[in-house]
Parts: C-alpha cells; sequence; structure tokens
C-alpha cells in the first residue's frame, strides 16, 4: 500500500490514510459486538416470558415437541386459558377457578397498593423531617434516626417471621390483609426514605424559606411547595414498592392460609401439585406477572429513577 | 445528615398556655393508663385469674394505636412548632419501633423455648436445649455454608452487569427497548420465574434448555440432581431476576461521570481497554460498592425460588438459611427452634455487614 505511486489527478484526492481504516474497521466491530450483546441479553430476558406466553396456548403434543412458534408449528389453542376460567368462550360461565385467580388478584392488588401508599407516606414525612430539621430523641441524633430506619434494610424477613406468627396468632390478624399490610409496610419502608431522602435534599431549602416568609407552615409549606416538586421521587418509590410487594411470597405464605391469600401463594400451590398441566401453570403464571410487565413498559422510567437514587451521591 | 442545627431555620414565638400543656401531658399519659389497665387485664385472664370474656388480644393492640395516636397529638399540644416539626419523623418512627424491636424482643424469649404451635401445652422454657440442638444440626450449617457460595456468585452477576452497563451507556439506537428488555426480568415475582424457568424451562425431557443442552452434547441433561449443578442453577436464576437491579445502579453511575474525563484519557492516548481500567472502573468504585451491598443484603433473604424450584434438594445442596428455616416451620412447626435459627442468622449478618461496610469504606476511600 505504502509503495503505489501517487494517484493521478482524476482519482480521488482525499482518501483515509490506512490508519483511519483501521480505526474503522474497530469501531464497526466494536458496535457489531456491542449490539450482538444487547440482543443476546435481551433474548435471555425475553424468552421466559414469550415460552410462557406461548406455552400458555399450546396443547400437551406441542409441549412435548417443543413447538415454539405460533401459526407456524403448532396451531394455538385456549386451553391454558379456559381451565382458569378466562378464554372467551368460558367468560360468561360460572368458574370456581376464576373466583379462585380473582379473588388473590384483588388480595394482592389491595394489599400491594394499601402498603406502597402506607410507606409512602409515613416514608416521605420521615425523609423530609431527616432532611430539614436535626432531631434528637434520646440519645439518638438524625445520623443514627436515618441509619435506624435504613438498618431495617438488613433485617431479614425469616427473623421476623415466627414471631410475627405467634403475635398475629394472638391479635387474630392471622390470615387477614391488614396483617400483611402492617408487615410489607415495614419491608419497604426502609426503601422508599433511602429514595425519598435523595429526593428532598435535591431540593433548596430556600423555597421553603420564601414560603414561610409568606406566611405558611411548616406543614402548609411541605404539602403545597414540596409535595409537588417531590412528586416524580414519590411515584418512582411507590412503584417500587408496588413491584416488591405484589411479588412478596415468603410472608404471605407463612401468615395467610385461605382468606388473605395472595397471587404468588396461589401460584406456587399450585406448583407443587401433582400432574401439572403445563398450559394451565403457564396461563397462570403469565396472568400473575402481566400487571408487573405492563407497570415495568409503561413505568419504565420512574423504576429507573428510583434505583438509581442513592447510587449517585 | 449530621450537621448540627437546622437547615430550615424557623421562628415563632409559642406561646402555648398552661391549660394546653396540662391537657397534652393528661391525654399522653391517660391513654398510657389505658393502655397499661388493658393489658394488665387481659394478662390476668391469660393467666387464668379471672374470665373477663377477651378471646385476643386485640383490646391491647387497639389501645396501642390510642396511645400512638395521642403520643403524636401530645407532641403539637405540648411543643407547638417544635412538636409539628417532630410530628414529620415520630410516626414512621413508632410503626418501625412497634413492628420490630417488639417482635424481636418477643422473638428472643420465643428462641429459648421448646413451642409447637401445633400441640396443646403450650411454650416452655427449654434453656439453652436450642443452641444445643442447632450446633449439632449439620443442615443449618450446610445452609450457612450454601449462603457464603450463593453470596460470592455476586461477584460474576456483578461483572455481568457492568458489561450489560457499559453496553446501554454505548452510543446505541433502540435504547428505551433495551432498557426495558432488560428491567423486565426484575419485575417479575420469583414465585412466577422458578415456575417458568425452573419447573418448565429446565424440566429433563422437554424444557427448551434441556433442549438447547442436548443439542451441544450434554446427554442427559438434570439440573437438580447433583449438589453442584443444582446450585449452580439456583445461582443462575437468582442472578437472571437480579443483574437488572446492579446494572442499572451501575448505568447511574456511568452517566454521571462526566464526559471529559473520557475525552482527555483518550487524548492522552489510552486505548478502550486501559481507559476503562484507569478512569472509568476507579470512578466507578463508589457506585459499585453501593450496589454489590445492596445486592448482597437482597441476596441474603433469598428463599422464594429454593422453596418452589428445588426445596433445598439434593439433599440440602440448595438450602439457604430461609428457606431451611421455613421447612423447618412447615414441617415440623417447630417456632422455637426456627427463631433461635433465624436469630443466630440474624447476628452472623448483623457482624459481616458491619465488617464488610468497614472494609468497602476503606476500600472506597479515594487514595491522595
Amino acid at each position: 500500500m505504502t509503495e503505489t505511486p501517487p494517484p493521478p489527478a482524476a482519482a480521488q484526492i482525499f482518501y483515509d490514510s490506512p490508519g483511519d481504516q483501521a480505526f474503522r474497521v474497530r469501531w464497526w466491530t466494536g458496535r457489531a459486538t456491542v449490539y450482538a450483546l444487547l440482543i443476546l441479553w435481551s433474548f435471555i430476558c425475553l424468552f421466559p416470558i414469550y415460552w410462557t406466553l406461548t406455552t400458555s396456548f399450546k396443547m400437551a403434543p406441542d409441549v412435548m415437541k417443543g413447538h415454539m412458534l405460533p401459526w407456524v408449528d403448532f396451531s394455538p389453542a385456549w386451553l391454558g386459558w379456559r381451565s382458569l376460567g378466562l378464554s372467551p368462550d368460558t367468560w360468561g360461565d360460572e368458574s370456581t377457578v376464576r373466583a379462585e385467580f380473582l379473588k388473590r388478584f384483588s388480595n394482592s392488588a389491595i394489599v400491594s397498593v394499601v402498603s406502597s401508599v402506607l410507606a409512602v407516606v409515613l416514608g416521605s414525612l420521615a425523609a423530609y423531617g431527616l432532611s430539614r430539621f436535626s432531631y434528637k430523641f434520646a440519645w439518638m441524633r438524625n445520623g443514627d434516626i436515618s441509619f435506624f430506619f435504613l438498618s431495617q434494610l438488613i433485617l431479614p424477613p425469616v427473623v421476623l417471621a415466627l414471631p410475627f406468627l405467634v403475635l398475629y396468632k394472638e391479635l387474630a390478624l392471622l390470615d387477614t390483609r391488614i396483617g400483611l399490610i402492617l408487615l410489607y409496610t415495614l419491608s419497604v419502608l426502609p426503601i422508599v426514605i433511602w429514595i425519598m431522602r435523595d429526593q428532598f435534599s435535591s431540593i433548596p431549602t430556600e423555597l421553603e424559606e420564601a414560603a414561610l416568609v409568606d406566611g405558611l407552615s411548616i406543614w402548609g409549606a411541605f404539602v403545597t411547595i414540596i409535595l409537588p416538586i417531590a412528586l416524580p421521587g414519590m411515584v418512582a418509590a411507590f412503584i417500587l414498592s408496588l413491584v416488591l410487594t405484589w411479588n412478596e411470597y415468603f410472608f404471605a405464605a407463612l401468615i395467610t392460609s385461605t382468606h388473605a391469600n395472595t397471587l404468588p401463594v396461589m401460584v406456587a400451590s399450585q406448583t407443587g401439585s401433582q400432574g401439572i398441566s403445563w398450559w394451565s401453570m403457564a396461563a397462570l403464571a403469565w396472568a400473575a406477572i402481566l400487571p408487573l410487565i405492563v407497570i415495568g413498559v409503561v413505568l419504565e422510567r420512574y423504576i429507573i429513577k428510583g434505583m438509581a437514587a442513592g447510587a449517585v451521591k | 445528615m449530621s450537621s448540627a442545627g437546622d437547615l430550615l431555620h424557623v421562628v415563632t414565638n409559642d406561646s402555648i398556655s398552661a391549660g394546653r400543656k396540662s391537657f397534652g401531658r393528661a391525654i399522653i399519659w391517660g391513654s398510657a393508663g389505658v393502655l397499661v389497665l388493658v393489658a394488665a387485664l387481659q394478662l390476668a385472664q391469660v393467666l387464668g385469674w379471672q374470665d373477663l370474656g377477651f378471646q385476643t388480644w386485640r383490646p391491647t393492640l387497639y389501645a396501642y394505636v390510642l396511645w400512638a395516636i395521642c403520643l403524636c397529638w401530645g407532641q403539637v399540644l405540648l411543643h407547638g412548632e417544635h412538636g409539628k416539626r417532630t410530628l414529620f419523623v415520630l410516626p414512621a418512627a413508632l410503626f418501625v419501633i412497634s413492628l420490630t424491636v417488639f417482635p424481636l424482643l418477643f422473638g428472643l424469649i420465643i428462641a429459648f423455648s421448646d413451642w409447637n404451635l401445633s400441640s396443646p401445652t403450650g411454650r416452655q422454657f427449654n434453656g439453652l436445649a436450642n443452641v444445643h440442638q442447632m450446633w449439632a444440626d449439620p443442615f443449618y450449617w450446610n445452609a450457612m455454608l450454601n449462603m457464603v457460595w450463593y453470596t460470592l456468585a455476586i461477584l460474576v452477576e456483578y461483572a455481568i452487569a457492568f458489561g450489560l452497563a457499559l453496553a446501554l451507556n454505548a452510543e446505541i439506537r433502540a435504547r428505551k427497548f433495551f432498557r426495558v428488555a432488560f428491567l423486565l426480568p426484575l419485575m417479575l415475582s420469583p414465585v412466577a420465574v422458578s415456575w417458568m424457568i425452573g419447573k418448565s424451562m429446565l424440566e429433563p425431557r422437554f424444557g427448551p434448555i434441556a433442549r438447547l443442552s442436548r443439542a451441544l452434547g450434554w446427554d442427559n441433561p438434570s439440573f437438580f440432581e447433583s449438589p453442584w449443578i443444582a446450585k449452580l442453577t439456583i445461582m443462575l436464576m437468582d442472578a437472571w431476576t437480579f443483574i437488572p437491579f446492579m446494572m442499572i445502579m451501575i448505568l447511574a453511575g456511568l452517566q454521571a461521570i462526566p464526559k471529559e474525563l473520557n475525552e482527555a484519557a483518550k487524548v492522552d492516548g489510552a486505548n478502550g481497554w486501559r481507559a476503562f481500567w484507569e478512569v472509568t472502573f476507579p470512578m466507578m468504585l463508589p457506585v459499585s460498592i453501593t450496589a454489590i451491598l445492596i445486592r448482597i443484603i437482597f441476596k441474603l433473604k433469598l428463599a422464594d425460588i429454593v422453596i418452589n424450584v428445588t426445596s433445598g434438594g439434593p439433599g440440602g445442596a440448595t438450602d439457604t438459611v430461609t428457606s431451611f428455616i421455613f421447612r423447618e416451620y412447615r414441617d415440623r412447626s417447630n417456632v422455637g427452634y426456627g427463631t433461635l435459627l433465624a436469630m443466630v442468622y440474624l447476628v452472623v449478618i448483623v457482624i459481616a455487614m458491619t465488617v464488610l461496610m468497614k472494609l468497602a469504606d476503606r476500600f472506597a476511600r479515594p487514595r491522595t
């Protein structure tokens, strides 16, 4: 290459030096690796979800033969959804399985929404107070109080589980939604405080000072000025709590039995039974994760915001 | 937030009348009195001195809630503006204290007793018998050891998460699609995951992963029969759900690094690999340590997948401490022994996390 005579005048005058061309090749291979990696990992992430969805439309032979593509190598049937009473042709009929499913679903929804709201309210108040005022409860100052709240994160659920089981038995809270709500609020509270503390400390105190000069009380300034600004953070904390409480299995399996069962408990109890029919399990599992997939796709921005809080100081 | 003094200075001249103050004290102490009285009556019932017709301890709970409300209200009555400040933190503090400190103290009592919930004899102190039993329980120590292995797997997860975060941080198209796709595993409930992957995709005969591994030359794929493969499979499933979590934290850290730094490194002649090790990685150290510590905390709670996929088998190879205690309760309803195991676990965790945090603190401090 280096020995070639200078190009005739008609030929290209400006051309990339060999060094630049090598760079080009490197750039393209770099691109290709990045995209290959991204596509491979998205496949790993999405395939189980896709597999479950398609399995819920398969019939026994399709499962055995490992057919994967609907309409190409198997024809979708409503088998799995029919057994849940959720297919179009069974929609009008009575179905005990569907009633059971809807009951569990509403339990899950009520418990997770109420406990998330409760955690966000309690956690935001505490985080705001800790970011603005200095407290002294007995020997505990602000740093200690924050640490006290955040240290609850370390507490493994199993430590609380058995004492709570006994306590709830005495208090007749076993197998009630209120019992679950209390426990779930407790378990997500540290995370909410973690996110909200970050959120409030990024809001300048001059805002409240101005509001106070204008004659608002502390709580008035908090509700009318600060809350609207901190709303995205609160939504992030709420969504994250919602995800965690919706998925919680351990406490629900221990302290509920018939009335307050949540969806994960129902899914788990079906798994254990003998002779699982794949299609109905797949339909059930998919119905259980569907709300979260919707939340994940629609509110992805908030979830990422919530999890990134505190990562970057 | 260790600074002394308020960030927000509020000057008010509260003139709280003596009547208001005494009313405040009255409701706090009055409700406390009600609480003590109700609790004493219930205790009398439980001890069999008197039959007052209490079915459960609910009345004490209500009295406690009443006292908590009065305590909060009393703060405002007694301290005026200052009390209103206390009101921000007090409800959460009361909530957490009543839901963790009391059960923990209660748990300490349970831990040293022989208490089978299904037996009619009720609770009996048995001193250190549970401790002796624990000492001689190979399965518990095996589960503890497993937790060490599971925790070590985090390093691999971290490497993968870092790689993915770097890929996401590159100049790519369809970034939103990839972000959503990568995030989804985290949204799924571990119970559903354990069915979707553990029971169906890893099914040795028709599962797609089993098929794939047969095509790759593994004749008889079985994922839950030999101890180490089973452990590895559980690790992989847990990693699948939690890698997005670390990835997002690392991604947030990457996006906070000023672009000029990498450009400066490039101008100075560092190629991609060296720029990564000498600029990006050191810059990411604090974020990485936070992410790993939080991940360890979550990993120590690992149970749902194990309970639902292997229930600890084969021979306890996949047991985590939580799943072991769960089965201890489910199979034998032995509350006392289970609680002791959990308490010991808590102590071990607290010590381990304290040491880790101290080490991390020293390690992450910028070297000068």
